[in-house]
């Protein structure tokens, strides 16, 4: 029989976002991965950076090289990414566990399917999150202020 | 025909003998009220390149067969009406997911190798199917279990939409695991447990997070995610012992339950 060649036509990891015309929550399943491996490249770059301390290098101490303000943004950002995947985990255990999506219907068009049945948890937990970002991100202005007015 | 408008079609080409990638080929089509997708394919096949090829079958959403990504959006052709997408220009291409064979035509096979490998039958005695007594009992509430589930047409559009499997081909994805729990909660069905080393397994259930895309683009209302999570949660619980073992329905034998039926013979074979 005659070999036919295919042509594979799988989306890889564009297909997470840029590959069709896709819903919310596809995009916070990117968001949760990506802050996730923020999380985790973080929590390598903690261990590392502590390690020091073995030699005694203090890399955090202040005046030191972690005290420049780009860092102090990025950890920043680690706490946004925090605030995000924490109270979306919460979401998705409740989700994942069959908690949130309703019970089998009758499907009747127009369709009402579990996404739509989940999304008063996912609006609680996005407005936890906010709070908790609100709240991080005072004071991150405030010890951002001292920085720059050389105050710590 | 009056009420004509110029749609642009960018179709995605493949010639498995001639193409090493795909490339797209446009179409003026005129468009009228009420034409859906699979007539414009019609149309460029007998005006324009009879060489086009796309798989369809019933034309009224039943065969599964005509699933294919339109405008960045895995559905039905035989369904989808071409004024409900656009009036100016669409992109049609092959389920993504899947390995094109030409043109609009994917290979489904791996979709319905994986659907097999779940048992998707009522697994009893085998003794009980090869001689029937009796219909099984089965109540209208323990039906609405899993329905909504059944109404699955295995077009391959959940497949397509669904992001882990963009990057892990060994996934198993939301058709045959929402096929798995329709048959778990069937009270006919014995085969549970069998179909929890595949839905539990490293590929199975557990790698599903949620997007939700199969569910929003399912043509039948499925719902796969659904049923996804809610397997999730039986795999969880029956690891922690906490679902009761469940029996499979018994026989009802009609007015004096526990009796034989008193059912006629067959009309004797004309042929």
């Amino acid at each position: 029989m005659e070999k036919v060649n295919r042509y594979d036509n799988r989306l890889g990891i564009l297909g997470w976002a840029f590959k069709g015309r896709w819903g919310f929550e596809r995009y916070l399943y990117i968001l949760h991965r990506l802050t996730g491996l923020g999380i985790l490249l973080y929590f390598l770059m903690h261990i590392f950076v502590t390690s020091f301390r073995a030699m005694n290098i203090y890399l955090w101490a202040p005046d030191n090289f972690f005290h420049h303000p780009l860092f102090r943004f990025g950890e920043y950002l680690v706490f946004l990414a925090f605030a995000f995947h924490a109270f979306n985990g919460l979401r998705l255990i409740f989700v994942e566990l069959g908690f949130a999506v309703g019970k089998p219907i009758e499907p009747v068009y127009p369709y009402k399917t579990s996404l739509t049945k989940q999304r008063p948890l996912f609006i609680v937990m996005m407005v936890f999150a906010a709070i908790l970002a609100i709240l991080g991100s005072y004071e991150f202005v405030i010890s951002l202020g001292k920085m720059v007015g050389g105050g710590q | 025909m009056s009420n004509e408008i110029n749609v642009k079609f960018h179709i995605r080409r493949y010639n498995p003998k001639k193409d090493k990638s795909p490339y797209f080929q446009v179409f003026d089509i005129p468009v009228s009220k009420g034409m859906v997708i699979l007539d414009a394919l019609h149309y460029i096949r007998e005006n324009y390149d009879s060489s086009l090829a796309f798989r369809y079958s019933c034309r009224m959403g039943v065969c599964g067969s005509c699933g294919m990504l339109i405008n960045g959006s895995p559905t039905l052709a035989c369904n989808t009406q071409i004024l409900d997408v656009s009036d100016k220009e669409i992109t049609i291409g092959p389920l993504p997911n899947f390995q094109i064979l030409k043109d609009l035509v994917p290979d489904l096979m791996p979709l319905f190798e994986k659907h097999r490998s779940i048992s998707p039958f009522i697994i009893r005695d085998e003794k009980e199917l090869d001689d029937p007594e009796g219909e099984y009992y089965q109540t209208p509430e323990q039906l609405e279990e899993y329905l909504q589930f059944t109404y699955c047409i295995k077009c391959g559009c959940c497949m397509a939409a669904c992001p882990t499997l963009a990057t892990d081909k060994n996934y198993l994805g939301p058709q045959p695991l929402s096929q798995a729990h329709r048959y778990n909660k069937d009270t006919r069905d014995s085969g549970r447990k069998k179909r929890n080393e595949i839905t539990g397994s490293r590929d199975g259930a557990f790698k599903c997070h949620y997007a939700g895309e199969c569910s929003r683009v399912c043509p039948k209302g499925v719902d796969p995610a659904k049923a996804v999570q809610i397997l999730k949660r039986q795999l969880v619980f029956e690891f922690l012992h906490l679902i009761k073992k469940q029996e499979p329905c018994q026989k009802l034998h009609g007015p004096g339950k526990g009796e034989k039926l008193d059912i006629p013979e067959a009309p004797e074979k004309t042929v």
